[in-house]
């Protein structure tokens, strides 16, 4: 595999910043083990909290491996897959309309129901992927949720609300 | 032969119309989902499970038994049309499967992969039939000490034994047993890691973790790097084989089997060893060397065997103990216990219906993809093509359907974004996934074991050593961890001849 271009110059440093995740987790985790009340009891002689300690201390223990290694040069290797191409560096403005179209699902399914939020999640991330047939892409958008909708709430009773089609559907 | 009577009232459950159907739908979707690319089986596998949802137990798994196997054979169809294996498992068949199809043997690639995949599948499921319950009654006089040092083992096994980086894989995994950590402590009623957020009272599903990681992950992943060249996809008519390729395919096919089965069912097992050794082993054997490298048959069908047989194998622990070692075996459990089945030995006295009904339906989900695949291959094909924005658009349509459709919360939504984020991460960083999901599914468990071992020994951490199965699970787990020092030591240095 090549290197990416960005990344020739020196260690993946980004890499410290992963080191940093592992650490606070893990103090998080540890905090959140001794805020716990401890209860044991003759059925259950060490209670709830040690194992979150354990996983804690696992956590600042492999931080501070991994920093090392990163220290030393090492470096994960990005996955490669069918439609990646490593050479670019990372697309901010895809990812991001990406994550306000999967937020915008998440606030608006329950009030406006999975038809319509569902459609506008296509829609948005095939728009934010680079799909410029806005109204194909509205069209398949319609169809899926619609067809899922049918397919899954009506026909096998998945939970999928019907938000403001209520009666309409 | 009380197995084989089992299995034969299974096929007869089998037998019904509606049965069939599900068998059908299940083999379709999977090899539809499974052949898109970027989708490997765990991601088949976890993107279709709401369509289970609806389901009584018993169609529900026969349909998901369809599903994993369609996921397998879309996955090297990808891998051998397109040359980049969305899963490691396919990496070796990609190699000489891509070099045939470029040299116009497409064709043939397809078709010994997918007839070497319908003779170790079934031969690997068969040996399931005879190997499981053996398993089970060993797991039987199991007690809580030896199932705390087993998952102790298949921990050390996912995170340190089958990935390239051990402080990576034991990174994935601690991450993993965090977020298996919130929720309400089984034993006390205490709130860990919840955040004071009433929904994670119950813990996160499963389900949701395995779509966040897999599915939306990749979705994000790829989506930060597409490649906006269109991949050249290579035409491909219907499979077939001449006699020479039978002749040169049916010998790898086997051995691959042997191979794939027995590394499938131990927990440190996985399916990218067996897939290596069996190439290795072809390119011995073979009486055409000057095609390794251009594209010898015996290259993709020996490996897709293996491969093959080894997601059967790794059936075994899965049923027997309860034991995923795999991305799928872990969704599968996932799916068991959101009907509230629990796998392990108990399993087949409680659900003998179920379980042998499942068995069986892997032979039949098997004999469907065989069927079915050879002439649909080329329709398959097509599917290559979708366009990507629409493809990873309907990634993440389907990922939060199914999301939500577990639990009808839409903070589970803002979960799944959270791990497919964490997803993201992960493939940024080259950090393993198997591990993660392994940890998530097996901590609460492990601590459940590990905390009912020191019951029974009134806290003393002597009670965590059972009997000989553990002792010698941490004579195994030493022998790991003690490896890399190993290997320097004299008798393991010894000047290697050339291969």
């Amino acid at each position: 595999m090549t290197l990416e271009a960005e990344e020739i110059r020196g260690k993946d440093r980004a890499q410290y910043g992963v080191c940093a995740f592992l650490a606070l987790t893990g103090v998080a985790v540890i905090f959140d083990a001794l805020r716990i009340t401890h209860l044991t009891s003759s059925n259950d002689p060490i209670g709830p909290r040690p194992v979150p300690v354990i996983l804690g201390i696992a956590l600042l223990v492999t931080a501070v491996i991994y920093a090392v290694d990163v220290a030393r040069g090492g470096r994960g290797e990005p996955e490669a897959g069918e439609d990646v191409d490593l050479t670019t560096p990372v697309d901010r403005r895809t990812v991001l309309l990406l994550v306000g179209f999967f937020l915008a699902n998440a606030a608006l399914i329950e009030p406006l129901g999975w038809v319509i939020s569902g459609a506008v999640l296509f829609w948005g991330s095939a728009f934010a992927l680079g799909n410029r047939h806005h109204v194909r892409g509205l069209v398949i958008a319609g169809a899926l949720s619609l067809g899922t909708f049918y397919a899954f709430a009506i026909g096998l009773g998945v939970n999928l609300p019907a938000g403001v089609l209520q009666g309409i559907l | 032969m009380e197995n084989l009577s089992h299995l034969l009232d299974g096929f007869a459950n089998i037998v019904s119309p509606i049965n069939l159907l599900m068998a059908l739908i299940g083999v379709v979707a999977g090899t539809a989902v499974g052949v898109l690319p970027g989708i490997g089986p765990a991601m088949t596998v976890a993107l279709l499970l709401p369509i289970t949802y609806g389901l009584e137990p018993t169609q529900a798994f026969i349909l998901f038994a369809g599903i994993y196997y369609g996921g397998m054979y879309g996955g090297s169809t990808t891998s051998i049309l397109l040359n980049t294996p969305g899963e490691s498992s396919s990496v070796v068949t990609a190699i000489e499967g891509n070099l045939m199809a470029k040299a116009g043997r497409a064709a043939q690639a397809l078709a010994t992969a997918a007839i070497g995949s319908f003779v170790a599948g079934t031969l690997a499921t068969l040996a399931l039939v005879f190997v499981t319950p053996v398993v089970v009654d060993f797991a039987v006089g199991l007690g809580s000490p030896d199932y705390f040092a087993i998952m102790m083992l298949a921990f050390l096994a996912v995170s340190i034994v089958l990935g390239t980086s051990r402080v990576r894989g034991f990174a994935s995994l601690l991450v993993g047993l965090v977020i298996g950590l919130i929720g309400i402590d089984r034993v006390t009623g205490q709130q860990r890691l919840t955040l004071g957020i009433p929904e994670l009272a119950d813990g996160i599903d499963v389900v949701v973790v395995a779509v966040g990681i897999f599915a939306v992950g990749e979705a994000l992943w790829v989506a930060a790097h597409l490649r906006r060249k269109s991949v050249a996809v290579i035409p491909v008519g219907r499979p077939w084989l001449s006699r020479q390729d039978w002749r040169r395919s049916w010998k790898p096919w086997l051995r691959g089997a042997a191979l794939g089965f027995p590394f499938g069912a131990v927990p440190a097992g996985g399916a990218e060893v067996p897939t290596f050794l069996s190439y290795a082993a072809e390119k011995k054997l073979t009486k055409h060397p000057e095609e390794f490298g251009k594209g010898a048959i015996e290259g993709v069908a020996g490996p897709e065997a293996a491969n093959n047989a080894s997601a059967a194998g790794s059936l075994v622990p899965m049923l027997a103990i309860g034991l995923p070692t795999t991305a799928v075996a872990a969704v599968m459990l996932a799916a068991f216990e959101s009907y509230g089945i629990q796998p392990g030995p108990l399993l087949f006295e409680r659900e003998p219906i179920l379980v042998w009904t499942l068995i069986a339906s892997l032979f039949l989900g098997n004999l469907l993809l065989l069927v079915l695949n050879l002439p649909l291959a080329p329709a398959w094909a097509r599917l290559l093509r979708i366009p990507r924005h629409y493809l990873y658009a309907g990634i993440l349509f389907f990922a939060s359907m199914g999301a939500y459709a577990v639990n009808a919360k839409p903070l589970d939504l803002v979960l799944l974004l959270l791990l497919g984020l964490l997803g993201f991460g992960m493939r940024r960083f080259g950090f393993p996934v198997l591990p993660l999901i392994v940890g998530v599914i097996l901590g609460p468990r492990a601590e459940l074991q590990g905390r009912r071992s020191l019951q029974l020994s009134g806290g003393e951490l002597s009670g965590l050593i059972g009997g000989p199965v553990s002792y010698t699970i941490y004579a195994i787990i030493a022998l790991i961890l003690l490896w890399p020092l190993l290997r320097r030591l004299p008798i393991f240095t010894k000047p290697r001849r050339p291969a």
